[in-house]
Formats: structure tokens, sequence, C-alpha cells
């Protein structure tokens, strides 16, 4: 089993696909999921702090926008914890979003320059290319030890 | 209770969603999220004329066509997106822009970092809710009776007298003790109005200071600053109908304001450094060994182009003041570059977010450093107006709105 960062980290059906080979998606819901259930005072929604944005720092400089870094924040150690990624390029936000097309760029670079196993594509426009797609999703999966 | 409808990008991931939910609380309102479908987002160019690489930012612009359509859905719209974002920055603008243009609803526009607080944030929401609430109150054009105004600045404290649309009294203090400085001001205007206090059918605050003050000497009317200071400059300058802009460079912060037949619409309220206010100025005159009061005259003598200086950073226009007069430029010479340097900075960093229509209005002590407005018309290229009594221009407004509520 090899724990998969997918991007957009948001989409359940990217996801799906992964945990369907037997492999652990590295997904945001998850990170979220932890912040809700670990006792403390943060508060809800997202249960986000200002203290976020500066564990984002280990990541992207002060200057950088507090949105960007408290996303990072989340992301970060996703893409830390990442022994293989798929990163959809030319997505809508139907497959998943995380808001900030900054955030995007910068967790996009990360993976690529990580050296791990990585899958790239190009968001299907039809039925026939999103065979294709999911063909490949599975091809790549299966080829991780 | 007012509803405002929160348009932004980043506030949740930036820990501050809790600070802008506490800001509203404080001052009676409700932040609302107007619900949109998932083809209002994917259709955000059709209508609203852009599209960015940001899903939030496209949904705050799908929100915002949803308010125009629906104007019964929000009372006033707080637009809010990251600091130091130029896709932020250019979206929170358009939408500002839109909204104003089509629809009357008052609108705050805010960049946020991690640091925001609910503290930051609450004259700004109050004058966001006092502009939706009490537009009856704000449309008063004349004062009536016998009221009285404190504004409790972080600099100084001043005071007026008001009587049938009349100013009789005004009291100047430098702040140090909040009700102390406020209790000296005041007496001052009395006595100079002739009045005694008990006499005074209504008296209002502004400022900083503006609530322990108010509670302090049984205020009818607290009110922060965008509002009076609105009031009290088209009042001032008889500008009442219409369009009209009001700028205040203040000690420790800058409002520029447009206003509509005089009431605030759209706003900011900042000052990203002490560089961008009238500190610098009291540095300047103080290094070139002038009261502030002949720092204006002196500077309409020099040629700020003379001069390199950027106050962006109140340490780096220091440096600049320094190397200037190292390097032997003239005194008038620096002066103006100081004056320029501030207005500058208020030029840059506020006006681009408010629609400056003609008259401009300066206020605030500031407005009477004769160099300033000057170097805000060179920058604007439009005649700026300095009203009599531009100081007190706060107590004036409080004065003139609470005599509103004294005749109820």
């Amino acid at each position: 089993m090899v724990k998969v960062m997918v991007y957009p980290p948001t989409s359940m059906i990217l996801a799906d696909l992964v945990e369907r080979k037997g492999h652990e998606a590295l997904v945001v819901s998850k990170e979220v999921r932890k912040k809700v259930d670990t006792p403390g005072l943060d508060s809800p929604p997202l249960n986000m702090t200002t203290e976020d944005p500066k564990k984002g720092l280990k990541y992207a400089a002060v200057d950088v926008p507090s949105g960007v870094r408290g996303r990072m924040a989340l992301l970060g150690p996703m893409i830390e914890e990442a022994e293989a990624a798929i990163v959809i390029k030319g997505d809508d936000c139907t497959l998943g979003c995380t808001g900030c097309a900054r955030t995007n760029e910068l967790a996009r670079f990360l993976l690529k320059t990580k050296r791990i196993p990585l899958l790239e594509l190009e968001y299907p426009e039809d039925e026939v290319e999103a065979k294709r797609f999911v063909f490949k999703i599975r091809e790549f999966l299966e080829g991780l030890s | 209770m007012i509803r405002i409808a929160q348009l932004s990008c980043g506030p949740e991931y930036s820990g501050v969603q809790g600070e802008l939910q506490k800001a509203a609380d404080m001052v009676g309102a409700e932040l609302i999220f107007p619900e949109v479908s998932l083809e209002d987002v994917m259709n955000v160019e059709e209508r609203f004329g852009i599209e960015v690489a940001s899903g939030d930012l496209n949904l705050a612009m799908a929100r915002a066509t949803r308010i125009v359509e629906n104007p019964d859905l929000a009372d006033a719209v707080f637009v809010a997106t990251c600091f130091r974002c130029a896709e932020g920055a250019i979206v929170r603008s358009e939408i500002r822009k839109y909204i104003h243009e089509n629809s009357r609803i008052p609108v705050l526009s805010y960049s946020f970092t991690e640091r925001t607080t609910a503290e930051t944030l609450l004259t700004r929401m109050e004058a966001l809710v006092t502009t939706a609430k009490f537009k009856g109150l704000l449309s008063r054009e004349r004062q009536t009776g016998l009221t009285a105004g404190i504004d409790s600045g972080s600099t100084t404290t001043k005071s007026v007298v008001m009587k049938d649309n009349e100013v009789i009294g005004t009291g100047w203090v430098p702040t140090t003790e909040v009700v102390k400085s406020a209790e000296a001001a005041y007496n001052a205007a009395l006595e100079s109005a002739g009045v005694k206090r008990e006499e005074i059918q209504g008296l209002g605050t502004t400022g900083y200071g503006r609530h322990l003050v108010g509670r302090e000497f049984g205020a009818k009317l607290i009110q922060e600053e965008i509002t009076v200071n609105s009031k009290g400059a088209v009042f001032l300058a008889e500008a009442q109908k219409g369009e009209a802009t009001v700028i205040d460079i203040g000690g420790m912060d800058n409002k520029a304001i447009s206003v509509q037949d005089g009431i605030p619409g759209t706003f900011t309220m900042g000052g990203i450094c002490a560089g961008a206010s009238g500190r610098f100025l009291e540095l300047t005159a103080r290094r070139l060994g002038v009261d502030i009061t002949e720092l204006g005259k002196l500077a309409l003598k020099g040629d700020y182009q003379k001069v390199p200086m950027n106050s962006y950073c109140i340490v780096f226009g220091t440096q600049s003041l320094v190397n200037s007069l190292s390097a032997g430029s003239k005194p008038e010479d620096v002066a103006m570059a100081a004056c320029h340097s501030v207005a500058e900075q208020v030029f840059e960093q506020q006006l681009q977010e408010v629609e400056v229509k003609e008259p401009v209005i300066m206020v605030g002590g500031t407005a009477l450093i004769e160099g300033l407005p000057r170097a805000m018309e060179q920058l604007l290229g439009m005649k700026v107006m300095v009203p009599h009594y531009a100081q007190y221009i706060g107590c004036v407004g409080a004065s003139l709105l609470v005599s509103g509520l004294v005749e109820d």
C-alpha cells in the first residue's frame, strides 16, 4: 500500500480510484477531520486558527498571503507524507477545489519536485477522454509497489 | 438585525473568520453568505465580466451578482481578501465597483492578514452598519438647538459647541489621559461659546476614545469617525447634496470616504505605517526646527521634485529626510517632499479603493498643513477643498447628528 496524494486534494472521485486499488489516498478532508476530532480550543467550522498561517511559513514566505499559508498548513504535511501523487491539470471546480490558485501552483510545484512517482493528467473533455483518464490512473496505481 | 453579506476569499484558512464574526456580533449585525448555484459560478464571466483562476474569488463574484439581482438579500456588503494577493485585490476592487454601480447597498472592502482582529475591524463594521441602518438620521442636513461634540482622537482631542446650525465654541488639546483630555477640550469649547454644560441638550462623541468618553459624559450619541467625519465634512463644505469625497489624514490612521448626499458609501480606513500619517509631518517639522503650524507654509515655497523621499515606511522616510538635509537640500523643498510623500501614500494605498469624485474635501488637523492639500491636488489633478473648522470635523458631525436625536 502506497500513500498517494491526489490533486485537487478535495477530489473524492480521485480518492475513490486510489482506494479501490488498495492504496491510501491523501485528501484534505482527512486533514480537516483531524482538526475537528482533535480536542482543542479551536473554533468551527474549519477549526483553522491564526496559528495555521504561521505553520504554513514552513512552505511559503511571510510575504505570501495568509490564505495560502493557512492552506499550506493543511496541504504541506500531506505533501511530505506522500509516496506518490496524481495531479490533474486544467480541472474545473466540479472535480475538487482548494479555492486559491496560488496554493494550487505552490502545492503542484512541491509535488513535482519531490521525486516521487507522479502522474500528471489533463482533465477529460468528453467520455472517450474520461475512459482513457481512468485507465491511465488505474495503470499508474497498479504500477506502484 | 442588519445582514452583511460576506464576499471573501481566504479568511477561514487565515484563521480569522471567527474575528470577522465577532466584529459583526459586536455591532449587532449578522454575516450571511448568499447562496449561488454551481451554474452561477461556472458562468461568472458571462454575468460579472471576468473569471479568475481562484475558485473562491469566482464564488465571491457569483455572490455579488446574486446580491445585485436580489438587493433584498443583504443590507450591506463586506468584501475581504488576503493582504498581498494581487488576484484578490483586483477582484475585491471590481466587486466593490460592481455593487456600488449597480445597487444602493453600502460596501466595505478590506484586506486581512492572520493578525486581523475583531477590534481592528470594529470601526469599519460599525460604520457599515450605521450607513445601512440609520439612513434617516444620516440624511440630516441642519443642526438644531444647542448641542456639542467631542472627538477623542489618537493625537488630539477636539470639542465644539453648536447652536442653530453654527459653531459657537471650540476646544482643542493634545490627547494624554483620554477622559482628562476630553474634559479639558469640552470645557474649553463651552467656555469659548459662553455656555454652561447643563445647558447642552445633547452630546455626541467620536474618535478612538468615543466609548469611554461617551459613557463618562453621558453622551446621547457615540459614533465612529467614518460617519461623523462624512457628515461634518459635507456640512462645513456646503456639499450636502450629490457626490463628494472626504479625505482625513489622521495622526494614527487615514480615512477616504466616498459620500453621496451626505451619506458615506464606500470607504477605506487604514494606514500601513506612520509614514503615511500626520506623525511623519510632525517628525519632519521637528527635524526642520519649525512649529507644525508653520510646516505647511514653508512647504508651499518648496519643490518636492528636488528631494527624493518615500515615506512608505516611517524609517525609510526619516532616512530620506536626514540624507536630504545632510546633502544640503533646502528646508522648504524637504517640507514639500514630506507633504507630497504622505499624500502619495494615501493616494496609492487608499484612494484607489474609493470613487474619487469632486468636491474633494480634506479634513482633520493635517488638512491645515497647507502643503498637504496642495500635494493631494497635484496627485489627483483635482481641486481640494479645506473647509473652515477642518480640524473639528468629527465634533461638528457628532454635534449635527446628535441634534437629530434630541429632536426625536
